[in-house]
């Protein structure tokens, strides 16, 4: 090596690049946005997935077998125009058939069997309880929208707002945090029923009952609280960013900077605490149903199902036990959903 | 630039007596006025570069953005191309021909907007288009004049570097092809050598569409670079205001004295020869400003009358204000 050390740079060693090596050096990778990256990351999470797999399972079956089940929900197998009522349809256990459809059996006839029996007045307990199902979850997803809705809106005047209107606003919710919730419910629910009742009387409404609606309203007044406080604190934090005064700036107004710059910027948090707000409306629907305040018989859902059954407990526990197992395995895994949205959307939240 | 326009030719900008005061809690139920700036004014003309400096705190953010009136003045008067700003509709002509760009380029972006979105908010808000091909026309065409490349259109914008994201600030700025742009340190985020490439392209800017900037900066030397004139604040009040290079080489106001003092000189004999003034103690809180001038608790030529009265803001030679009892005597 005789060759000196030298700080000289060869100019021969530089060769224009081709067209084509600018072209390598280019790299175009898809914008990434905020929701493809969360959904990654929650997909990369086995107990979300799995979770959502279970709830929506869940979902499309109890929308999808009252199409093709052969029985609906309020039909007495037992009672047959014209004839005395047959008794031997009501209680059965699993799988068992009633006295008229044995006879259809021996005559080689195929009969669709009960796959968990029938309750007490003879109706088939499977799609009673896939019925239950569907109103249960109807329940959940309607009242989180609404308590959404009416929690969004409030809590994103008051935080954008402001000085007074925040004041009023934080203290009439202040008010309503304060008041026992389930004593408030029951009151309203039965206070409902009663006027409601007259003024859906002869309308659609009328099938679905007032039990349901007061439900809803039970909701919309008392839930919205806690979602109009955590948008509220959003909001306050979000408003002072920069971006906010440069589109003030610009000429934008109240409603423009709301839903354009803060409510796309806590848009996490929302879909998380509505994910959440599911599970609990579906628990609290039960629960007033296991008291008589939930929805209208004929008409089941999973909390009416369980206090029917509280009736024959040590004959046919199985009554009990199938509702509890589909409320449970409901709010578990939407629980378990929204925790992992959380994780997935907002690591900040994580408790 | 251009220093010797008509002295009476009508400013772009003309700003008097504008106060802005905050309340702030000072226990459970008392408030107590902030005065963020207390009676400034002064005028830009059209085409100029005013630069405003003073000490982080003493109000120079707020004056940008009650000029703007994106804060409602608690008094005084701004007048913009010779409109007094009054009604809500006064302010919102003023949204369209006045604007801002901000000091930090991180929050000054939506995260959840694309970079087309951001510079094209401006003409969504007052509907400056007929059709969508028009409206990404003109973005492309700002992303161009700062020379951001139109592939970036649809990425978001942290996916870009300081320096890239307040050029988007800029084009956002531009969109509503504007008269008057107040820079609110739009390069102290910024790392010196791209601090260049963007204070060079507001001068450029500026020269093609013929811009009027109020620049708020502390870096003094940017802004003397940038300026035809120089104004110095002090705790809300403005103490001194004259040509760039007058106000450099010749100041008057003790404040402006050592405040040029601070600057570093490159050359080292100079710098020797040079007194640094160091001021002592700190600012005072505009809670509890001084009584008569707010300098004077850390002014080694204050006197008595300093403290009973508010020295005027006089123009002691044509195009040099200080506010000083002592001007003459120092």
């Amino acid at each position: 090596m005789d060759k000196k050390f030298t700080m000289h740079v060869d100019v021969d060693a530089f060769l224009p690049a081709t067209d084509e090596e600018k072209e390598y050096m280019v790299q175009m990778r898809p914008s990434s946005t905020f929701f493809k990256d969360g959904i990654k990351r929650l997909l990369k999470n086995k107990v979300a997935t799995v979770s959502l797999i279970v709830i929506i399972v869940i979902t499309l079956s109890s929308l999808i077998i009252p199409i093709f089940w052969p029985y609906s929900y309020d039909d007495m197998l037992g009672v047959k125009p014209g004839k005395r009522v047959d008794a031997s349809y009501n209680n059965l256990a699993p799988f068992e058939y009633g006295k008229t459809e044995l006879k259809r059996i021996e005559a080689g006839e195929k009969i669709f069997p009960h796959v968990f029996g029938t309750d007490s007045s003879g109706r088939d307990y499977f799609i009673r309880v896939v019925y239950g199902t569907r109103i249960s979850l109807a329940v959940g997803f309607f009242a989180s929208i609404i308590v959404l809705i009416i929690g969004m809106t409030v809590g994103s005047v008051a935080g954008y707002f402001g000085g007074w209107v925040d004041i009023i606003i934080m203290r009439i919710v202040d008010m309503i945090y304060s008041l026992p919730d389930m004593l408030m419910v029951i009151l309203l629910a039965s206070v409902l029923k009663v006027t409601l009742g007259k003024a859906i009387e002869g309308t659609s409404l009328e099938k679905i009952g007032t039990n349901i609606i007061s439900l809803f309203i039970v909701f919309a007044l008392l839930y919205w609280v806690s979602m109009s406080r955590l948008i509220r604190g959003q909001i306050l934090s979000l408003r002072e960013q920069e971006y906010v005064l440069a589109s003030q700036a610009a000429g934008a107004k109240g409603g423009w900077v709301i839903r354009k710059h803060l409510l796309p910027n806590c848009i996490s948090v929302v879909i998380i605490s509505t994910a959440l707000q599911i599970p609990n409306a579906i628990f609290t629907e039960s629960f007033l149903s296991f008291l008589g305040l939930g929805v209208n018989a004929p008409m089941p859902s999973l909390g009416s199902l369980a206090s029917d059954a509280l009736n024959g407990l040590s004959s046919y526990p199985h009554r009990l036990v199938i509702p509890a197992i589909v409320i449970s395995l409901i709010v578990l895994s939407l629980n378990l959903f929204g925790d992992g949205l959380r994780d997935a959307f907002d690591p900040k939240l994580r408790a | 630039m251009n220093l010797t326009t008509d002295q009476n030719e009508r400013p772009l900008v003309d700003v008097r007596h504008l106060k802005q005061y905050f309340n702030i809690n000072v226990g459970a139920l008392r408030t107590k006025p902030l005065k963020a700036v207390d009676d400034i004014s002064f005028s830009i003309r059209r085409g100029e570069t005013l630069g405003l400096v003073g000490e982080s705190g003493c109000g120079k953010t707020t004056a940008g953005r009650s000029i703007l009136h994106l804060y409602q003045p608690t008094a005084g008067e701004v007048e913009f191309d010779g409109k007094l700003i009054r009604t809500k509709d006064d302010i919102r002509e003023l949204r369209k021909k006045a604007t801002m760009v901000f000091q930090d380029p991180y929050s000054s972006l939506n995260p959840r907007m694309t970079v087309s979105d951001i510079i094209g908010e401006p003409l969504d808000i007052h509907r400056m288009y007929s059709s969508k091909k028009e409206r990404m026309d003109r973005i492309l065409e700002l992303m161009d004049r700062v020379g951001l490349n139109s592939e970036h259109a649809s990425r978001y914008a942290h996916e870009f570097s300081g320096g890239q994201r307040q050029r988007i600030g800029i084009a956002r700025a531009l969109a509503l092809r504007p008269e008057f742009i107040v820079c609110d340190e739009p390069v102290s985020a910024l790392d010196v050598s791209i601090q260049a490439q963007v204070i060079n392209m507001f001068v450029e800017l500026q020269e093609q569409m013929g811009l009027t900037y109020l620049f708020i900066a502390h870096d003094i030397l940017v802004v003397r670079h940038i300026s035809d004139r120089i104004a110095v604040m002090y705790l809300g009040k403005m103490v001194e205001l004259a040509d760039s290079g007058v106000i450099y080489d010749q100041p008057l106001h003790p404040y402006t004295k050592s405040l040029m003092s601070s600057v570093p000189q490159p050359d080292p004999k100079i710098a020797r020869a040079n007194k640094r003034i160091v001021l002592s103690g700190d600012i005072p809180s505009p809670l509890n400003a001084p009584s008569g001038c707010p300098f004077r608790t850390r002014c080694q030529y204050a006197t008595e009358a300093c403290a009973e009265s508010m020295p005027d803001f006089k123009e002691v030679e044509p195009g040099h204000f200080v506010a000083c009892h002592r001007v003459n005597e120092l």
